[in-house]
């Protein structure tokens, strides 16, 4: 495949590997934490992780979508989902996330009408193919997927579709990662900054990580050469000293963002005072909703959920795995309460998950030399 | 080595001890309810087979779980399986349901290294189902019968309301002869043999996801669905009591007749991912769809671990066989870690390639 197998090169990933041993300090331990999902993803599809050497961990950030979106959230989608008449729409990986009471999965097999699409506007054909029934789009994610929202609500207005709703848990890539490096325990040495993220907002708003924190931060691009380029590039700022935003993913990511994405999410969308996050708890501004020009689209308007909080399980430490405090092993409820068949924290939810990976694959992944 | 240090390792020792054994018990059916993820060959799976069919009807030859049982009649060895069909749309590229339902039986035997011989059909129909769809499904059986050189012996057709089932299921149940060459069984696989496939994977699961039309995509992939026998036969004269094992890949793919076999086995299967044929148009749908065509459908192809002497000789055999002509050596058996499938990447990194938990949902990011 042209301009994808280019960006797999084993014999390139080799030389980067190598190139990374040469820049690791002996006894030195650097904790590395990609922010993206989508990162986590190639890592474990390509093996990087296998190319490091022992020192030098990845610790997988809170930036999967799905596994950040808290219980209650999920139990609000299901109620709205199981009401007669409601078509539920929503990306593939969220039907397998649970709420306090199963997934939407589980209110599928109960007779909820629910559909994976591809995209909102998938969502917004199927309204007009349906007129007769109310059909939600359950939107997750970043400002990745926030301005393809943003673009469908604004056409079923424009195209006048009454039967349209968005129920929206879009969140911002900045509050979470300021949360995570306010925190006084945090270990980790840099950031393998969000790529599809960056294509919309830019490299700007990374600013703050090594000006306000002294962390590197290296915004990377998702095939494996990429990744292993954007770790060898934070690895080589500690060791000269360094602390800057780098953009490895030039040939996608502007410094300035993608203007138009920005104007339509601002169109749409306003800030909510705080939005609660899985396994990480509340922050402030770190949750978007529509604004009220859209407020019959809104489908937490148009319809009533139970809105009750759902607390994270208290034994759970998902917060401490993220910041690279604890192993997951060290967790107290890991292994025993919540296991991947049976979920409590963000880090069991996905497979690629810190604690779902370590009960899969932790023996195994012991096994790396280390320098 | 600080003492500090000691007591975390002796802690993280006892959280894996912890979960090995944990896994390695029998798999228990505590869900509520079926859900989707229950029929996609995955985890979700096996609890329902292992954890609760099994338990209440296992006869020492389902305990197996091989794709067919073997029952021995008077001095000769009889293969029995069965398998329903119920794809969504019952046409694809390459294909259609009445098709399959044939070939997949048909295969369920082969790989058991039983020569097939009948097979009984069960059709459930749709009330509304056009008569011209349900001829042309039939006309696919016999023309599959045909070629598979099977005889269809006995059948029963039941009609349900409109919306009670999916315009029509197909259930096929086949008897076959077990062939003298074959000796099959996981138990007989080895530390140093090797793991090959008969052909390029993914297609028949890209094929119908396409023909779904929920995509918006458009490549020229058609289905696999090709009878395995003549594979099976070939193989047999080649490699005799060299040739251990066999699966024929279809539910969960490739990875998952892997995982079978490495739980089966207890060894470890250690797979060459750049030596996995995948056809250009699947390896590019898949990359869209955000897939990994170890885990798509085939259903024609097989999987097959053979001796290592015998493991060149086992290739080109296929490769004589229409449809296997890109079959590989992709891997080979180790005793570490016993019960899980490795794979070694293109871009040169190892990782665990393990069952699905549920259905292969596409991914946002």
């Amino acid at each position: 495949m042209r301009f994808v197998d280019e960006f797999r090169d084993a014999e390139l990933g080799r030389a980067l590997a190598t190139q990374i041993l040469a820049v690791v300090e002996p006894g030195r331990r650097y904790q590395i934490m990609e922010v993206c999902g989508g990162h986590t993803h190639a890592i474990y599809r390509y093996g990087i992780d296998d190319l490091l050497p022992g020192n030098v961990e990845l610790v997988h950030g809170p930036g999967c979508p799905v596994c950040v979106i808290p219980m209650g959230r999920v139990d609000d989608g299901i109620a709205v989902a199981m009401r007669p008449g409601v078509i539920f729409t929503c990306f593939g990986d969220m039907l397998r996330v649970p709420g306090s009471r199963g997934t939407l999965l589980d209110a599928k097999a109960e007779g909820a009408d629910v559909r994976t699409v591809y995209s909102p506007l998938d969502a917004l054909r199927i309204a007009r193919e349906h007129p007769d029934r109310d059909v939600v789009f359950y939107a997750i994610g970043f400002e990745t997927t926030a301005p393809s929202t943003a673009l469908t609500l604004l056409r079923a207005r424009s195209e006048g579709v009454r039967n349209f709703f968005v129920f929206c848990n879009h969140v911002t890539i900045v509050p979470p990662l300021r949360a995570l490096l306010e925190s006084p325990d945090l270990r980790l040495d840099g950031f393998v900054g969000p790529g599809h993220v960056s294509t919309v907002v830019g490299a700007r708003p990374f600013e703050f990580v090594p000006a306000d924190y002294g962390k590197p931060l290296v915004i990377s691009g998702f095939e494996p050469l990429d990744v292993l380029q954007s770790v060898y590039m934070v690895l080589r700022q500690l060791g000269e000293g360094r602390c800057e935003v780098e953009n490895q993913y030039r040939r996608v990511v502007p410094y300035d963002g993608n203007a138009q994405a920005l104007r339509v999410m601002a169109e749409v969308f306003e800030l909510r005072p705080h939005f609660e996050w899985r396994g990480l708890g509340f922050i402030s501004h770190s949750g978007l909703k529509l604004v009220p020009a859209l407020a019959d689209l809104d489908a937490e308007l148009r319809f009533e959920v139970p809105g009750v909080r759902v607390a994270d399980p208290k034994a759970c430490q998902c917060g401490e795995v993220l910041k690279g405090v604890i192993k997951p092993w060290e967790c107290k409820v890991f292994g025993t309460a919540c296991t991947p068949e049976r979920p409590i924290g963000t880090c069991m939810v996905s497979s690629e998950g810190a604690c779902a990976a370590y009960y899969n694959f932790g023996r195994l992944s012991r096994e790396r030399v280390v320098v | 080595v600080t003492a500090a240090g000691d007591a975390m390792r002796q802690r993280e020792e006892r959280a894996l001890a912890l979960i090995e054994r944990v896994r390695s018990k029998p798999p228990r059916f505590t869900d509520s309810q079926v859900t989707m993820a229950h029929g996609a060959g995955g985890r979700a799976t096996r609890t329902l087979v292992e954890g609760l069919l099994v338990p209440a009807l296992g006869s020492e030859t389902l305990r197996e779980l091989d794709d067919a049982g073997i029952v021995a009649l008077e001095g000769l060895g009889l293969a029995l399986t069965t398998d329903s069909f119920v794809v969504r749309p019952i046409r694809f590229p390459g294909g259609s349901i009445g098709e399959l339902a044939v070939n997949g039986t048909v295969n369920d035997l082969a790989v058991s290294g039983a020569r097939p011989l009948a097979l009984t059909v069960s059709l459930v129909l749709e009330e509304g189902l056009a008569a011209d769809d349900l001829r042309a499904e039939v006309e696919a059986m016999a023309a599959a019968a045909s070629t598979a050189g099977v005889e269809i012996l006995a059948g029963d057709t039941k009609v349900v309301e409109r919306g009670r089932c999916d315009s029509m299921y197909v259930t096929t149940t086949g008897i076959g002869q077990l062939d003298s060459r074959a000796r099959l069984g996981a138990a007989l696989v080895r530390p140093g043999d090797r793991v090959v496939v008969s052909g390029s994977i993914g297609e028949h699961g890209t094929a119908v996801m396409l023909a779904r039309g929920e995509f918006e995509l458009d490549a020229p992939i058609e289905s696999d669905t090709q009878p395995l026998w003549r594979a099976v036969d070939e193989l047999l004269d080649a490699a005799g009591p060299s040739l251990r094992w066999m699966r024929d890949a279809t539910r969960g793919g490739v990875a998952t007749v892997l995982n079978e076999l490495a739980r089966a086995a207890g060894v470890a299967l250690l797979v060459d991912e750049a030596r996995v044929p995948v056809a250009g148009p699947v390896a590019g749908a898949c990359e869209i769809l955000g897939l990994d065509p170890m885990y798509v459908a085939n259903e024609g192809k097989l999987v097959a671990v053979v001796a290592p002497e015998a493991s060149a000789a086992a290739v080109a055999a296929l490769r004589r066989v229409p449809g296997c002509d890109e079959a590989a050596e992709v891997g080979e058996v180790r005793a570490d870690p016993p019960g899980m499938v490795l794979v070694d990447t293109a871009f040169g990194g190892r990782r665990v390639m393990d069952l699905l938990v549920g259905d292969p949902l596409p991914r946002i990011c």
